[in-house]
């Protein structure tokens, strides 16, 4: 019977194209803004997750993301490289310079100050030039979207020159940073270059960055680190996780989506539901006939179940087609590079898809399961 | 036409609707008998219980009272979901409306019934077509219903109700949508290629310009047999 159901189906090509399309919307429309949402969250620890050298982050025990540091003492490089199962402990600076092009244009910067010997968490991937020359005096790496805002149309170029804090900087590299969460420049310099580049204060250790001894793991130094110097240490993840956390709980992002994901299901699950629903309703007689012919109410449930279930299956095919064509040509736009869409997102809907799918087929089944099939004799 | 052995026998089947005081007593006793080789016809007026009386005999609805034995069978014996399979091995429907499933071909329609049992749908189809053919519909096998005329909808249906040789055919008004030539021709075909001496036939109508098929006429009303005219009878009349 698994035929005559799905010919029943799509027999009525206006209710069976309204069907897969509501349900391909309320696909496209979940998976677009879950990702666009994991992704944004996950642009607020961009710049933790790039420093692919070490494991573990230490930090001021006031600091509770990426964007708000307090900085540590000079000293405090040395307690923490003091704790044992510490492979190497490095400092890292994180201010915002303003930087100037010749031609006048300006904008606020992320510069990541690296440890001058060993350039510990300078730019893995990059498009031009190398991060090796950061050792050259005054020199900062800028990531590709970062010389695109400063030099707007013009072609990407290394050794062209900066102004920061009165100090001239050259662009020895371009990256391919991750896009941080506000859309600034991400620079990459030495720690001692990036402090001449903001201005000195009193103290300006944004962060000491370290890795385990091998046999060690980033959890159990981090524990450690905690115990033995008071300061706060973190895993990479868990630092991530810390900034996701604070953006969760601190700004309107995990609510405006929410209503728009939460909106995109319910009114999927309406239209989807209801116009299977009606469709069911609309094939009663049709169902009782056959019913009434000898057919169980196990083969109705089956052949209830296969349309709900063909029907959601393409319309979700069709709806991350729909979202994996938008995220592939975003991907072009520098204000959305880095914007994928994410598996776990394209199941999390694929289980909502099926709950919708679910209760439509609930509904149809109970009112197929209780339709006498001697109604088909009556007009 | 020479009696056979019963294919259905009622005696004092009752049958109610609703509970308490809104019970309403469809069949109040009905006491009737249809025979293999024979078209039976129910006669009535509306409401009278003719729609309820062939729902009973076919196991869509349950008799609350009496004996209702349907090819041998003893109905009140059978479980749910055994009164579907007997139906489905048994039993043959024609619809007033045919009730056809739109979006499947003449050929397709036929070859429900062979479906739900599990054939495959290629045989299923073969077979359906080659019944077409049979009722002269061999050019339309490939025809969807809304490209049918009424008389030939009502051939598909008829030719659904034999695809599995049940020895049971119910009909429910099936020249009451088509006009009084087709009406003839639809009733020509179901003593001809439906009836047979291995099968019964009961059809309810209220078209007086067919009930000279009829082997029986059974009239119904206020839920009851009323009066049985044999063949014979209705031709002196």
């Amino acid at each position: 019977m698994h035929f005559v159901a799905l010919r029943m189906l799509t027999g009525d090509r206006a209710k069976y194209f309204g069907l897969v399309f509501a349900i391909a919307f309320c696909t496209f429309l979940l998976e677009n803004q879950t990702s666009i949402f994991a992704n944004v969250l996950r642009r607020t620890a961009s710049q933790i997750l790039d420093v692919t050298d070490a494991e573990v982050w230490v930090m001021d025990p006031s600091t509770e993301y990426w964007e708000q540091t307090k900085a540590l003492k000079d000293t405090d490089l040395t307690r923490v490289r003091s704790v044992s199962g510490v492979q190497w402990a490095v400092r890292l600076f994180k201010g915002n310079p303003i930087a100037k092009t010749p031609s006048g244009k300006f904008a606020a910067a992320f510069l990541i100050g690296l440890d001058d010997a060993t350039l510990a968490g300078a730019p893995r991937k990059m498009l031009m030039g190398s991060w090796e020359r950061l050792s050259e005096p005054d020199s900062v790496v800028v990531d590709k979207a970062g010389y695109i805002l400063l030099f707007p149309d013009e072609p990407l170029q290394v050794d062209r020159s900066l102004e920061m804090n009165d100090h001239r900087a050259t662009i020895v590299g371009i990256s391919d940073a991750s896009a941080p969460f506000v859309s600034l420049p991400v620079m990459h310099s030495r720690y001692t270059e990036a402090i001449n580049f903001l201005g000195r204060e009193r103290t300006q250790l944004s962060f000491v960055i370290a890795r385990p001894k091998p046999g060690i793991s980033a959890e159990e130094l981090t524990k450690r680190i905690n115990a033995q110097t008071g300061l706060r240490a973190r895993t990479t993840k868990e630092f991530m996780w810390d900034c996701i956390d604070y953006y969760m709980r601190n700004t309107g992002i995990p609510v405006n989506f929410g209503i728009t994901i939460g909106v995109a299901l319910i009114v999927g699950a309406v239209v989807a539901g209801q116009t299977f629903y009606i469709f069911t309703v609309e094939n009663l007689k049709q169902f009782g006939a056959i019913k009434a012919m000898g057919v169980t109410n196990f083969q109705l449930i089956g052949m209830i179940l296969l349309q709900a279930f063909s029907a959601g299956a393409l319309g979700f095919a069709l709806g991350t087609g729909m979202a994996a064509t938008f995220f592939e040509l975003s991907l072009r736009l520098i204000a959305m590079r880095g914007m994928v869409l994410m598996w776990q997102t394209v199941a999390i809907t694929g289980g909502c898809i099926l709950f919708v799918v679910i209760l439509a087929s609930i509904l149809s089944i109970r009112k197929v399961c209780v339709l006498e099939p001697a109604e088909v004799f009556r007009g | 036409m020479k009696l056979n052995d019963d294919a259905v026998l009622c005696r004092n089947v009752k049958k109610y609707f609703g509970e308490g005081e809104a019970r309403i007593e469809a069949l109040r006793g009905i006491n009737f008998d249809a025979h293999f080789g024979e078209m039976t016809f129910l006669l009535g007026p509306s409401g009278c219980g003719k729609t309820t009386l062939i729902s009973v005999i076919a196991g869509l609805l349950k008799r609350d009272e009496g004996d209702l034995s349907v090819l041998g069978t003893q109905m009140e014996d059978l479980s749910e979901n055994e009164r579907v399979l007997f139906r489905r091995k048994n039993l043959g429907f024609i619809f007033q409306q045919y009730n056809l499933l739109p979006a499947l071909t003449a050929a397709e329609n036929v070859a429900v019934p062979l479906l739900a049992t599990g054939v495959r749908r290629k045989h299923a189809v073969e077979q359906a077509s080659e019944l077409l053919s049979l009722l002269g519909l061999g050019n339309r096998v490939n025809s969807l219903p809304a490209k049918l005329s009424g008389g030939q909808q009502q051939r598909v249906a008829i030719a659904r109700a034999l695809i599995h040789e049940p020895r049971l055919v119910v009909c429910d008004e099936p020249t009451a949508a088509l006009d009084n030539a087709t009406g003839q021709t639809v009733m020509e075909l179901l003593a001809t290629k439906v009836l047979s001496r291995e099968r019964a036939v009961i059809i309810v109508t209220h078209d007086s310009r067919v009930l000279h098929f009829a082997d029986s006429i059974a009239h119904m009303d206020d839920g009851r047999i009323v009066e049985v005219t044999r063949q014979q009878l209705q031709e002196a009349v």
